[in-house]
Order: C-alpha cells, then sequence, then structure tokens
C-alpha cells in the first residue's frame, strides 16, 4: 500500500498512523478506544465479509476454538496417560498422532506428531527456526516468545542460555537435542515423570504438566509446587 | 530466499520476553487476523506454503520488528491482492467497490470443527524409493534459492545423519509457487552442534532438522 508510513515495531502505538485510510475521521464512538491496527483489520475483514470470501460467524467459532478448547490442558492429558501406562507411552513414540486419537487429541498442526522423551542423559527442546511451527492440538496456539526472533534465533545455537532463562538447570552432563521444525512434523516433547509422584492418579499427574515442559524449555511442576499447568 | 524468517544461529536479539500466564491474542485485532489468515486459507486460493513464503517476503527489517499476528496482517493483505480477491483501492476505502472473484470454498462456521478436528495432513505417496537410508552421512545442499525453501541456512553444507525416513510429503519449495505438490521423501538429518557451530558448541548438542529428499546429497562422493 502506498501510504503505509506505519511504525513496524508494533501494533496498538497510539501514534502509530498505520490505518489504510488517511481520512478515516468517522467520529465512530468507539473509534478512540480502537488502535489503529484494530482499525485497519477491521477494514480488511469488512472488505472480506462483503466480498463473501469468509463468513464472520466462522471466524468467531475458529476464535473460540482456539481460545476455549484447544490448549496444553490436552498435551498434559497425553503425557499423563503416558506416564501411567507403558503400552501407551510405546504406541506414542511409535506413532505420535495415532497414539493421540485414542485419547481424542488431534486435528489442524498435528497431523504428524512426533513425540520425543527426555531421560537423564538427553533434554528435547523444540523450536521451529523458520517460523512458528508447533503442535496446536496438544499445545495450543504458540506463545509470542516462541515466535520472536531471540528465541528461534538462539534455540540451536545456545540452548543451554535459553533454558536458564526459564529458570531451568539440567544437568552438566545432560546433553541438549533439538529439533527444528522445518517440515510438517510437529515435536511434542515427553518429559519425565517427577519424582514423589507414585501416589498420584492420572489426572493430578496432568496438573503438573506444564506447557513448557512439553516444549522442552521447562520441567513438570513438582507434586508440592502444585498445579502450575 | 535468505529472508529475515532465517534465524537459526543469529545473535543479538536479546532477552526471550517472556510472559507470565500470557494470553492467546493480545490485541482484539489478533484474534480477527488469526481467523481470517485461517478462513482464507480454505478459500482454496492458496496454499499454507504460499503464505509462509508470503510472510517471509517481507522486507528482513519489517519482519525482524513487526509482531507475529501483524506479519501474518501484512502478508494477507498482499495475498488477496495478489490473487485478485482485493484491490488496493478497496484495501485504501475500507469497503468492497468491485465485484467478488470467484473462489473454491467459503468456510461456514459449522464446518470448522471437524474440519479443524481432522487437520489437512500433507503426507502424499512417492513413486520412487528413497535415496538415502537410516544411518547414512549426508550433506545439506549449499543452496540460496530466491523462492520459498524449508532448508535454513544454518545447515546449509553440514554433515550429519539420517535418523528417520517419514515417507513422501508435499514439497514447499514447489507447492509455494503453485508448481504443484510434488512430493519427495522427508527425512530428519541430525548434526553435531560442533559441526554446526564449531568448537565453542554445547557439549554433546545436536540439532534435528527435517529435509526432503533434494535438499541433500551424499556426504562422501562414492556413496549412495
Amino acid at each position: 500500500m502506498a501510504q503505509d508510513h506505519d511504525h513496524p515495531q508494533d501494533h496498538d502505538h497510539p501514534q502509530d498512523h498505520d490505518h489504510p485510510h488517511d481520512h478515516h475521521h468517522h467520529d465512530h464512538p468507539h473509534g478512540s478506544d480502537l488502535s489503529p491496527m484494530d482499525l485497519r483489520v477491521r477494514a480488511l475483514e469488512s472488505i472480506l465479509v462483503e466480498k463473501g470470501y469468509v463468513d464472520p460467524a466462522a471466524l468467531d467459532v475458529l476464535i473460540e476454538t482456539y481460545e476455549t478448547k484447544v490448549g496444553p490442558h490436552n498435551g498434559a492429558r497425553v503425557v499423563a496417560r503416558a506416564w501411567v501406562d507403558p503400552a501407551f507411552k510405546a504406541r506414542l513414540l511409535q506413532d505420535g498422532s495415532a497414539a493421540m486419537r485414542e485419547l481424542d487429541v488431534g486435528g489442524r498442526g498435528g497431523e504428524h506428531m512426533v513425540v520425543v522423551e527426555n531421560t537423564p542423559d538427553e533434554h528435547n527442546l523444540v523450536v521451529c527456526t523458520l517460523c512458528s511451527c508447533y503442535p496446536w492440538p496438544v499445545l495450543g496456539l504458540p506463545p509470542v516468545w516462541y515466535k520472536s526472533p531471540p528465541y528461534r534465533s538462539r534455540a540451536v545455537i545456545d540452548p543451554r542460555g535459553v533454558l536458564a532463562e526459564f529458570g531451568t538447570a539440567l544437568p552438566a552432563q545432560t546433553r541438549i537435542r533439538v529439533w527444528d521444525s522445518t517440515a510438517e512434523l510437529r515435536y511434542m516433547v515427553l518429559p519425565m515423570r517427577p519424582p514423589g509422584t507414585d501416589h498420584l492418579d492420572e489426572a493430578a499427574l496432568a496438573g503438573l504438566v506444564t506447557r513448557d515442559s512439553m516444549i522442552g524449555t521447562g520441567l513438570p511442576s513438582s507434586p508440592d509446587q502444585g498445579d502450575r499447568a | 530466499m535468505n529472508g529475515g524468517q532465517d534465524l537459526g544461529g543469529m545473535q543479538g536479539f536479546g532477552p526471550l520476553g517472556l510472559e507470565a500466564d500470557e494470553p492467546w491474542f493480545h490485541a482484539p485485532w489478533e484474534r480477527r487476523v488469526f481467523a481470517m489468515a485461517m478462513a482464507m486459507g480454505l478459500t482454496g486460493t492458496w496454499n499454507l506454503d504460499a503464505s509462509r513464503a508470503a510472510r517471509e517476503s517481507l522486507p528482513p527489517g519489517e519482519y525482524l520488528t513487526s509482531s507475529y499476528y501483524r506479519i501474518w496482517f501484512r502478508a494477507l493483505e498482499s495475498q488477496v491482492q495478489q490473487h485478485g480477491l482485493v484491490e488496493a483501492g478497496e484495501l485504501a476505502a475500507g469497503a468492497a467497490l468491485a465485484p467478488p472473484a470467484p473462489v473454491a470454498r467459503v468456510l461456514k462456521a459449522e464446518e470448522v470443527a471437524p474440519l479443524f478436528a481432522r487437520g489437512f495432513p500433507s503426507d502424499r505417496p512417492v513413486a520412487i524409493p528413497a535415496r538415502f537410508a537410516v544411518g547414512d552421512e549426508v550433506r545439506a545442499k549449499v543452496v540460496n534459492p530466491t523462492g520459498h525453501t524449508r532448508l535454513p541456512r544454518y545447515v546449509r553444507g553440514r554433515t550429519g545423519t539420517v535418523e528417520r525416513i517419514h515417507g513422501g510429503f508435499v514439497f514447499p519449495d514447489s507447492n509455494a509457487a503453485f508448481a504443484g505438490e510434488a512430493p519427495q521423501w522427508l527425512y530428519t538429518v541430525r548434526f553435531p552442534g560442533v559441526e554446526l557451530w564449531g568448537e565453542d558448541a554445547e557439549p554433546g548438542l545436536t540439532v534435528s532438522v527435517n529435509a526432503f529428499e533434494s535438499y541433500l546429497e551424499p556426504a562422501r562422493a562414492d556413496a549412495a
């Protein structure tokens, strides 16, 4: 767009004159509450809707699905099942997507799941250096840091430094394996079951499984830390 | 292309920007951009690889300083124009001025759950046998295509080991250019950290990438 003088830095800068029309002075009663990006995105949506390319009701369902239904609680169920059921764990490591379907977990972004298992010797860390590939059905939409240059650049060259920034310290002898999601395979880390959890049932175990422990940037909560998932 | 998206091994971006109790979206417009990108992808006008290509075509300075949903929005704006669905004047006016172009599908609300629960697999049969076997030493080719590719710069010219063969998958480099899915064998190739980063690499580090067959060549001239 010729008149696109926008500040690339960020979206909701109040001084950011990046809406698509220079004459957008409708004095809309709520206009002052909306950022320039809100206005600009609204404009595109109204064009797409007017032209019949998108149904706004479908957009609402998409948003609702990924804000309320899909999230790390799904991955936590998968991990907890693997912790209590060795046969399931074996199937999960063999064919992630097929095993997850047993728990009704799957769908877009999880068509080709690869599950990688942490051990005392080896810790797995998942990144997408080229974009934002992330296993949606088990973790939901990715956090901003996962999609941003600092993590994407550093995870492959300085993984221990990245882990330290998450407050995750591994024994020095633990080797780090990084998985760069450069195709349509999607990775989930199977973290180690924390010690002192023999008395917990599957649901309680799922409560210990954090999002970050399934990316490899964190570890599961310990039972005395309570539910931080 | 060697664009702003190819970030592996770059330095100097600073802290990770971690956020406690991060919301799914950080502004109302991000929700709409996410959903529009999904819904427009399903009109059949372009494919996921083409969308990635559009996003990484932003000038590096803009790519590296934009939030991710802003990158998606800028790519969507250019895609709808490139494919003749929306005219520049319409974006400027914020209103539809020209009749719509035909699209193959308009996603309906009731289709979202079944379609997204099923997903969109990208594995495809490949007629020829795989060139490499598990355990083979392979080198990632030194290439600098101007179009879309999924071979990151930091492995180009480096030698690794084929760790797993995943079957045939849509080849993004071709699909992004609307030149067909042209499926190829997909491998996991594991590189030692020292091979990628030199002697100062994290001890014991390995980095695995998923590499399409045409990205790879035998590490030794007499092999394969």
